[in-house]
This record gives C-alpha cells, structure tokens and sequence, in this order.
C-alpha cells in the first residue's frame, strides 16, 4: 500500500473559500500532478482551522507548517520550494505581531495555545466529504458503542453527568432535555438539529457542518437511540450551500456503510436522517419557530408549554438541540461524563466555540474551556486590538447579548457569569470594539436586525423594538432629548417582560447593557451633540481650522446657507445652527483648512451669532 | 465495500483508514518523537535518498516506532549522500552519511531503538544563527 509521505491541507471552510482557496487547492493538486509527486503528496480540502483572518490557510504536514494568506499563483512555489527542496517559503509564515517573527509552526503560534478543541476537534484535519478520514478518528465509535452496550438510560445518564449544556443560547442542561423527551410515549417521535445560525458575525455551526459533519449525524442517532425516535431532521438555512452540499455527501456515505438505515450495527436500532431547508429568518432559531416552519407553516413562535418534548414537529415528541451541542456528545461518550465535567467551571462545563470578530487582530473560530477570562481570549488568542487603539467592549450574545466592558475583562466567563454581567452566551458570537466605535450606534445597527427579524406575532416585540430603533435614530442624529434616555430604558424592560418567544425576551439587551455601562456616551449624544467616535455624521461639525485659514472668502461664496462669517483675510467662522452640513465649503477650500471634527469651540460659534 | 454490520467491523475498518490519519495525528507534537529528516536535494536524490526515505517510513511504521520523517535540503556533505539527520527526544541531532537500505535498518535497530551509535556518523563541526 503506497503511502503519502506529506500531507497539504487546504482550509476549504467557507471564509477561505471566499479568498479563493478553491484555486489553491486545484494549483496545488495540478502541480502536485505535473511533478509526478501524486503517490507521495496527499492534497485535502479541510474544515475551518478557525484562523480566518489571515485566510487561505495551508497546513504542510508532517513538519507542521503553517502558510496563511496563500495565493493561487504561490502553489508552484510551495511546491517547488517546500516539498522538492525542504526549504519553508518565509514570506508565507505567519508572523507574529508581536515579536515580529516568523511563525513556523501552529504549536507556536498564540492563537491556538489556549485553544482546546472538543467541538472542533476535527476541523481542519480531516477531509469531510471522506467518511474513511472521519472513522480514522473514531466516528461512529460512540454510536456503536451506545448501541451495543448501554440502554437508553444509562446513556442518558452520562450525558446529564457530563454537565453538558444547550450551546445555542439559554444553557439548558441536554441530558435532562433528552430525558424529558424519553418520557413521553409515542409511536413516532423526532430528533432536530438546529443549525439556523442567524446571529451577526456568528459562524460556528457552520464550520463545524463544513469541518466534520460526521460528528453531527453520529450524535443524532445517539439522541434517536435515547429518546426513541427514528427519524431525524437537520434544520439548515439555504444561504449555507457548502454546509449543505457536504452533509448530503456525508448522509449518503453513512447510509452507503450501514451507519445509517435500518439495523444500525446489526441491532434493532433504525435511524435515517434528513434536510430541511429554511429561509434565513432568526426567529426560527427558536424551536418552536423551527418546528412551525418545518411543516411548512409561518416561522413564529407559539406559547411553551406544550414544549416541543411534548408536542413538536406534527405534533409529535422532538428534541431541538443545536449543532455545537450535538458535536460534543461523541467525545462524551467515548471519553467519559467525568472527564467532560473536570473541564470548566462550576456549573458550565466543557468548552466553548466564539466567533472572534470586529476590531481584533487575529479574527476567527476559537474553541476555549469555560471560565477563562475575556483579557485572555482578547489578548493572547486574538492577538490584541487592531492598530493598537483602546479596548472598549465586547458584544457578545449577537442581538440578544450585551456588551462588556473593560471592568469585565477578567471575570471567568460562563453561562452565569454572562447573565450577571447583563449579557449572554448566546451562540457564541463575539464582536470586539475599539474606541472608535459608538455605542449608541452599536445599540441602534442590532436594535435594527432585530425590526427586520422580528417575526410581529406579539405586539411588544412588533412595535416595542421599532420605537425603541426610532428613539436610538433620532439620539445618533442628535434630535434625542432627555426623556428619550428614559424612554428606553422603560420601554426596554416592558418588551422584555412581555414578549412571547426567546427572540423578544432578549432584543432590548443590546440596549439596557449600553445604557448601564455607557451612559456617559447617551449623555453626550443628548446634551451635547457630540459622538466622541465621531460615528454619528450628524454630529460632525465642518470646523474651519484658525491656523490654515487665510481668509479667501472661498467657502463663504459657496455655502447655500450662508453660514459662513468673516472678513477678507480673516479666519472665517461657521455657524453650526445654520450650517447644513453639506460639505461645498470643504471641497472648495484650497488649503484643507476645512475639516471633520466630533466638536467645535463654541464659545467662538456663539459670539459669531451676534 | 459491504456495510458495517457490527462495532467489530467498524473497528476493522478503523484500522484500515488509520494510516491516513497517522501523520497527521503525530504531527501535532514533534518534539516527543523519533525525527529523522532525509537529504533531498539533488545529490542526496540522485544518490538513492528517496529510497532511503521510502525504507524509513516503511519500515518505522513497521517496527511500530513512533516517528516523524520528513525530507529537507542539502546538508552540505554531498560527499557522503545520502545522508540523514537523527533526533531523539531529547537529544541533539545526528547526522549519518552514506546511508543506503542496510544502513537505515542498523540506524534503526542500533540508533533508533538502543541509542547505540553507528558508523557513518558525520561531526557536526559548523554553528547556525
């Protein structure tokens, strides 16, 4: 049997994609082919490897290099270089912002140091529309091992020992999820995935469909077997068309060997596994939306109880669980519930996949333990601030989370933890913002997404949000007043106590959590017109500048509103209160004298009325 | 292929794929085994290295040492091609020259498992950066 002595992994995860590592592979592969190296160098596309910012990413094993931001016309060079010669192309390697140095290898690189991947554990690594990659790393051992030697009950058992929780947002323990749903007795009961990702910036059901899909369809079958269901259903979004395209290989491979059917491992046990697709809406992240717009009904939510254990997909039993959570139950069941719950805090246990995103260096998918500290994951996994500038807050929970702020940087993060800070887990997307960024404006771009997703079944959520959108427009373009500051945070807790679903009960967090930790900002905004990120355009004063002025007389001519005072060669002044901030004084000025400022001396504005 | 029928098959066919994963899985932690890197430039190539590098890999796997081969430049001894560069764990490197087949087996048997040193063994007399 002729083996490869080297493997090339190409990332084939959809960020990368995106930068073109489609033609990198295939360079790589002809050129692999054209040396006549096919029997000695291996080419597989990948799942994520979580580092997307410096995407395409290439892995050479054995010698553990690791090439970031790989172009198509690099591959001969690789080759050539790397594989003929043995020699690393340097310009390739990653390079540590800090030391400045070449990076060879991934074991040294900051990003994956305090990374512990459980979820992920084979993103990156194996090639996942190739069932043989997935079984050389023990898939379907667990399902085998479920089936053959323990009953429904025990292997419910082991999952609530685990400590394992629901990793799709409100942290609700999966052992007893599944055993709620065991109880009930029906003839025909379902097991659904819920990989409606819709979260802003939140991409790790994603990657872990793309990476190793096998994982998901194994954990299925396991929570059939447990809850007495068949059948199960994947609930994916139409806009994932890689994660579709590689669980309908990986469906059809599983069936193909038998880990799929009828008769799974020569036992009674029968489960088959299906898509459904849905359109992209949020709330039908919701489970009982799921379910609705499984059976082809509008996407809304509906009052719990029934809870879905009791009455789900056409009415009969299902268990909802996410992706993430699903990816976790193989490793549970072949490494143990004690060994799962040694690993994180007191009632979180195991670890935690976020999406690393906004003003950060190395943005991407990071797998932590629960309880480590924000300060650790922003600066020695994400590599710091992008540019150097101030860390402001993190946003976490997407739409429905909050923002933390320097003060919560070392706290441990965990389920609880996030709540009391007035955040949540949510998904696990995290946004990183600097202080050029506004937290009014933050506020107002989620109070946004969550008009347009808000399904307007319940009139809290329908019209609360938008008032609350309209009142945070009106304070970014400097209309807000005082009681507008109140205003929201009344409003605020009214949808929050009053929505029907999930969705609702969370919307106004973005809100609430900006308001409690950057009234400071509001209070500008407000009383002095001021964004100090200068974010807000409606708050940016034209400011003519006392030292470039020569007094031309240009901009005055030019200004429709005759906003502009002053004699020839004198510095001229703008009247803010006239002023319309049209921007022909700027453009006509010759000596950039005019400029963008988030405030203007006003003392001098407000002698040059009179 | 037949499907799989019982946790034994899948087992078998575990062990079937296994080797696909093998590199990749010992790649993760270099440090802690066996290194050997073959000369491959193109003195070491045209003086029968590939072959060498072939046996080592083959015959490792075999002999059930956990080891990480790997190819590199010219070391400079193109005198004494092929030649071949052994780390232990924990030890410094060391380079072997004029390695054929019969070579590698006793760098194998002698070096590798004992810790015996061998002839051939080329004095690394120069400093890097």
């Amino acid at each position: 049997m002729s083996r490869y002595k080297m493997h090339l992994l190409v990332c084939g995860g959809t960020g990368c994609h995106s930068s073109e590592s489609n033609l990198v592979y295939e360079m790589l592969r002809d050129e692999v082919e054209r040396k006549g190296l096919k029997g000695d160098v291996q080419v597989i596309r990948t799942g994520c490897f979580g580092f997307c910012e410096k995407g395409p990413i290439l892995k050479i094993l054995p010698d553990n290099t690791f090439y970031t931001q790989v172009k198509p016309v690099d591959a001969k060079e690789i080759i050539d270089e790397h594989i003929i010669k043995g020699r690393r192309v340097y310009r390739l390697l990653y390079t540590d912002p800090e030391t400045e140095e070449h990076v060879p290898d991934s074991k040294h690189m900051g990003f994956y140091k305090k990374q512990l991947r459980i979820a992920l554990r084979n993103c990156g690594s194996i090639d996942p529309e190739n069932i043989d990659e997935s079984i050389a790393r023990d898939a379907y051992q667990a399902l085998g091992k479920v089936l053959t030697g323990y009953t429904p009950r025990e292997t419910i058992d082991l999952v609530k020992r685990s400590g394992l929780r629901g990793r799709g947002g409100a942290g609700f323990p999966t052992g007893l999820k599944w055993e709620i749903a065991a109880r009930n007795d029906a003839a025909q009961k379902y097991v659904v995935c819920n990989a409606d990702e819709g979260d802003p910036g939140a991409f790790m059901d994603r990657s872990i469909l793309e990476g190793d899909p096998h994982s998901i369809l194994e954990a299925m079958a396991i929570c059939g077997y447990c809850i007495g269901a068949t059948k199960g259903l994947i609930y994916i979004r139409a806009e994932y068309p890689l994660a579709i395209k590689r669980l309908k290989i990986a469906i059809a491979q599983a069936q193909e060997y038998g880990l799929l059917g009828d008769h799974i491992f020569g036992t009674g046990f029968s489960f088959d596994i299906t898509l459904r697709y849905g359109a992209g809406a949020f709330v039908c992240g919701e489970e009982t939306a799921l379910i609705h717009s499984m059976e082809g009904k509008r996407g809304e939510p509906s009052n719990k109880p029934p809870f879905p254990a009791q009455s789900g997909y056409l009415g009969k039993p299902t268990n909802v669980n996410n992706v993430e959570t699903l990816a976790n139950i193989p490793a549970i069941i072949l490494k143990g519930a004690e060994w799962f719950s040694s690993i994180g805090t007191e009632r979180s246990k195991g670890t935690k996949v976020f999406a690393l995103a906004g003003k950060i260096n190395n943005v991407g998918l990071i797998e932590v333990p629960m309880g480590i500290t924000l300060r650790e994951i922003i600066y020695e996994i994400g590599g710091g601030i992008k540019n150097g500038k101030k860390f402001k807050a993190v946003q976490t929970g997407g739409p429905s989370g909050g923002c933390l702020t320097e003060k919560h940087l070392d706290t441990p993060i965990d389920y609880e933890s996030l709540t009391a800070a007035g955040s949540m887990m949510g998904s696990g997307g995290m946004i990183v913002l600097d202080e050029d960024d506004c937290m009014v404006s933050v506020a107002k771009f989620y109070l946004g997404f969550i008009v347009e997703e808000s399904c307007g079944k319940c009139a809290p959520c329908r019209i609360g949000n938008k008032r609350l959108h309209e009142t945070l427009g009106r304070i970014t373009e400097g209309k807000g007043m005082q009681e507008d500051i109140e205003k929201l945070r009344n409003l605020g807790s009214v949808v929050k106590d009053t929505s029907l679903c999930g969705l609702g009960q969370t919307s106004p967090n973005p809100v609430l959590s900006t308001l409690d930790n950057f009234m400071d900002e509001y209070m500008e905004h407000v009383h002095d017109k001021k964004c100090r990120s200068g974010q807000c355009r409606n708050l940016l004063y034209y400011v003519i500048s006392e030292e470039d002025c020569i007094g031309c007389m240009a901009c005055k001519r030019v200004c429709p509103t005759h906003a502009i005072s002053g004699e020839k060669k004198e510095v001229h002044v703008i009247n803010q209160d006239i002023c319309i901030k049209c921007g022909a004084c700027m453009e006509k000025c010759q000596f950039d004298a005019i400029s963008l400022k988030n405030d203007y001396p006003r003392e001098v504005a407000a002698i040059s009325n009179y | 292929m037949d499907g799989i029928k019982t946790l034994a098959d899948l087992k078998k066919k575990q062990e079937e794929v296994r080797y696909r994963m093998s590199l990749r899985d010992r790649a993760e932690d270099p440090d802690s085994l066996v290194q050997v890197k073959v000369a491959m430039a193109t003195c070491g190539i045209a003086s029968g290295a590939k072959e060498v590098m072939e046996f080592f890999i083959e015959e490792l796997d075999k002999r059930k040492i956990d080891a990480v081969v790997t190819q590199t430049g010219c070391m400079g001894y193109c005198f004494a091609e092929p030649t071949v560069e052994i780390t232990l764990p924990g030890r410094e490197p060391m380079v072997f020259g004029y390695v054929d087949t019969r070579k590698a087996d006793a760098i194998i048997e002698r070096y590798i498992k004992e810790g015996e040193l061998v002839d051939g063994i080329i004095p690394r007399n120069y400093n890097t950066i």
